[in-house]
């Protein structure tokens, strides 16, 4: 009993109340929220710093342009439509084609454009955002995301999610949609964390609703083993969005676009905690140590040198 | 120290509501606990004179501050005559005059007292009197006297046991000769009892005599017997004289002290005096409000009890929620049961308080799964999000009103309680509930609404647990506590129990993992 009192203190698992408490409280300046919760927002923001972004192809923001939906996805079948506010992945729809004068979503339904419509009414009124407010729906470029992660994705956008904490990525994992989680990329909903070497990008542990796994739910393929590609550059990139939004406990969400290359997606003031499970790896150690350290390198790519230095132990 | 300025926020706020709590208890014998009852004694002296006709001076001794008990009031029916206190070290006097009055007057006196909750004083206090000077005994009396004190002196170790020895002596079945000798010619109980103090002057101990109301209820024309009081050097010890027993009874209230008559006339002459007394049982809350309002307290000025009495049902209400959002907080975050909305499951509970705990479970299933059922239907109709829950609104009235006359007509007068339920808050969790449904699966939906519940029941028997229901109405300061606690768990940032569960892998013993 007292040996697992012991374990549990020393795991340093980093739980929601210390994460609310000793790191959102104190990192993060609510002044800087609004810039990461406005999806538009850190979009703009960050092709103005040269940061890839998916392309915007639109932004519908009252109930009237609904009407004029043919004119907007004239000659368009493959897009994304997803609210600017929302959070934990709600609201998202994906659009990958279409058949018989219906669009396709890309876990394989048909959806009409009436359909498609009320989707976004339903954005508008401010279903999906934090607190009911009325919000804008964005219409941007569908990702067509590296095949490397065919064989274990089902149906949707596997996302990279790195927890970057005083501009150094600290921690990331790969989250892989399943059929359970219905083409998306959260945890939450059932999406499948797989855990990456912070200084080789190769992908370790998984984890799916919670439990250990080793092989994808739905393609059976094992998940350990697979390099990112452009791993130098994606860690840059997500060290890179800290000047970007200020925040100093941030999750930045990258996609591997197959023909651009890595693609900020969206950022997160508030990243949550099932990254540890996917790595089987504690947070709160590898935080104490960024903040024991007094001055920290200015240069993104130094600082995404240092972490793959200082977290390529496992420990 | 960590978070030093809260811990100070928190600390202070435990010290004001425990002053303020002490206060009310000690101070003004507010109770702890519900229910508790208090006897008070209405003690009524009637006094009968008959006048001259002329001008005439009454002085009457009330009691003042009578120990083991809590006076709550008093009043004097004074007739024609003008009245006027005065009191000494020792008495309280009611001074009555008229400059001219006719035959048969009567005047009373009444006064309440409430049992104080702490035991009959064995002392009371009071400073050292002068020593009395040795009397000069006549003889045989003087010989006796000290042949006694002598025989007593060698049988007791302090003051008290001494005097103690000498009343069991002197009252004793079959006195001595000696005391045979000091009794002779001595008529009624109060002259005894000065013939003891006189008798105690020869060993130079002070005393004096105690005029005590034994109160009984339906008493009609009591009197006052004599009790002895001797000073041990610190305090008054009252004995009964007949069994040598110390300290007075609950039932005893002291009229007076002293040597003195109980009432002086001028001009007249009394014709009777009675005391009657009767007991009665009140809430002990109403007792402390008289007699805060007694000793002029201002504190209970600020208290709920000084609302109208519906305006105080609604406190009675209210007063609990803080105690449904400190459930709230230990439910989230030290157990880390996600609900619907932080806090609804606080306001269901309060509609539980109507209902009854099973009902209440029971109409709220229903009301959120027939919601529900039509909610999903509402998502057929692709209605916008603000018209929809005004939508899902108007089916939750309407819900709650059939159940209404559903149960009425079944005989079921239970089920008209429904009608308490919030239901805006009620339309708006089955429309959270019908988001997280679709976005999330039903079963994390069900398992939301199911800690919704769970913290609603668990609130309801918080809030209806009727020792804290009073201790918040009576002590509204223990709210800071509950501030302080909610403040305190503000920074708490370890683990939630659910959290362990979750980060389970983490803990696993090292050798289990190779």
């Amino acid at each position: 009993m007292i040996g697992l009192i012991r374990r549990i203190r020393d795991a340093g698992v980093l739980t929601m109340n210390r994460r609310n408490a000793e790191y959102i409280m104190e990192y993060n300046n609510r002044r800087h929220y609004p810039l990461v919760d406005d999806k538009l927002r850190s979009k703009q923001l960050a092709e103005e710093a040269g940061i890839r972004v998916p392309a915007l192809y639109c932004v519908i923001e009252i109930q009237r342009q609904i009407r004029r939906l043919p004119e907007l996805l004239a000659g368009r079948d493959d897009f994304v439509i997803k609210p600017a506010h929302g959070s934990g992945g709600t609201g998202i729809l994906v659009i990958a084609g279409s058949q018989y004068g219906r669009y396709r979503r890309a876990n394989g339904t048909l959806i009409t454009e009436d359909e498609i419509g009320h989707h976004i009414a339903n954005i508008l009124s401010g279903m999906y955002s934090l607190g009911g407010q009325p919000d804008r729906a964005i219409l941007e470029q569908r990702v067509e995301f590296d095949p490397m992660f065919d064989h274990i994705a089902h149906g949707g956008v596997p996302d990279i999610r790195t927890v970057v904490f005083r501009g150094i990525p600290v921690m990331a994992m790969v989250r892989l949609p399943t059929r359970r989680s219905d083409g998306k990329a959260n945890l939450h909903q059932g999406a499948l964390g797989a855990g990456l070497d912070i200084a080789t990008g190769e992908t370790t542990t998984a984890v799916c609703l919670d439990r250990p796994v080793t092989r994808h739910p739905d393609t059976g393929a094992p998940i350990a083993g697979v390099r990112i590609p452009d791993w130098h550059d994606l860690l840059t990139l997500a060290a890179r969005c800290y000047s970007l939004a200020q925040l100093g406990y941030l999750g930045v969400d990258v996609v591997l676009d197959y023909h651009q290359g890595p693609m900020m997606l969206e950022l997160n003031a508030r990243p949550g905690l099932s990254i540890q499970l996917a790595n089987r790896a504690s947070l709160l150690h590898r935080l104490r140590r960024i903040e024991a350290m007094e001055r920290l390198p200015h240069n993104p790519e130094v600082r995404a040198a240092l972490a793959r230095e200082m977290f390529s132990d496992p420990e | 120290m960590k978070n030093l300025h809260l811990k100070i926020v928190a600390f202070t706020l435990v010290g004001i509501a425990g002053l303020l709590m002490w206060h009310k208890v000690a101070n003004l014998g507010l109770p702890l606990t519900p229910e508790e009852e208090t006897g008070i004694w209405t003690v009524e002296a009637r006094l009968a004179l008959q006048t001259d006709g002329g001008p005439t001076q009454v002085a009457f001794m009330i009691p003042r501050d009578p120990s083991g008990l809590n006076v709550l009031g008093e009043d004097f029916v004074s007739g024609r005559f003008g009245l006027a206190r005065e009191s000494d070290a020792v008495n309280r006097r009611a001074l009555w005059t008229a400059r001219r009055v006719d035959g048969q007057q009567t005047l009373y006196y009444r006064l309440q007292v409430a049992d104080a909750p702490d035991e009959a004083p064995e002392a009371i206090a009071g400073a050292q009197p002068a020593f009395p000077p040795v009397p000069d005994y006549a003889e045989p009396y003087g010989s006796a006297a000290f042949t006694v004190l002598e025989e007593v002196r060698q049988e007791s170790a302090d003051i008290a046991s001494f005097a103690r020895r000498l009343l069991l002596r002197y009252y004793s079945d079959n006195p001595d000769e000696h005391v045979q000798v000091l009794r002779s010619g001595i008529d009624g109980e109060r002259a005894h009892i000065e013939n003891v103090i006189h008798i105690l002057a020869g060993a130079r101990i002070p005393a004096r005599t105690a005029h005590v109301l034994h109160l009984q209820d339906g008493m009609r024309r009591g009197e006052l017997e004599p009790y002895l009081e001797v000073h041990d050097g610190s305090s008054w010890i009252p004995f009964d004289p007949q069994t040598g027993q110390r300290g007075y009874d609950e039932e005893m209230l002291v009229w007076y002290r002293g040597e003195a008559p109980l009432v002086e006339v001028s001009g007249g002459r009394v014709a009777d005096i009675g005391f009657s007394a009767s007991r009665t049982f009140r809430a002990v809350v109403q007792v402390a409000q008289q007699r805060a309002e007694h000793m002029g307290s201002r504190v209970l000025d600020f208290s709920l009890f000084a609302l109208p009495v519906d305006i105080q049902n609604v406190y009675h209400t209210l007063m609990l929620v803080p105690l449904g959002a400190l459930v709230v907080v230990l439910v989230r975050n030290v157990v880390g049961i996600s609900t619907f909305g932080t806090f609804m499951p606080v306001l269901i509970a309060l509609a539980f308080r109507e209902t009854q705990l099973l009902w209440g479970i029971a109409l709220f299933s229903t009301v959120v799964a027939l919601g529900l059922a039509f909610r999903f239907y509402l998502e057929r109709l692709k209605l916008l999000l603000v018209p929809r829950l005004a939508a899902v609104l108007v089916v939750v009235v309407l819900l709650i009103m059939a159940l209404s006359i559903l149960s009425h007509h079944l005989g079921l007068e239970r089920g008209l309680s429904v009608a308490l339920f919030p239901m805006v808050i009620l339309a708006m969790t089955i429309e959270r509930m019908s988001v997280v449904w679709e976005e999330n699966g039903p079963r994390t939906a069900i398992t939301q609404g199911l800690g919704s519940l769970l913290v609603a029941v668990l609130g309801y028997l918080l809030m209806n647990y009727e020792p804290l229901a009073h201790l918040v109405f009576v002590f509204p300061e223990s709210l800071l506590l509950v501030l302080a606690v909610i403040l305190l768990m503000g920074r708490y940032s370890g683990y939630r129990l659910t959290e362990l569960w979750r980060f389970r892998m983490f803990f696993r013993d090292r050798k289990d993992q190779a």
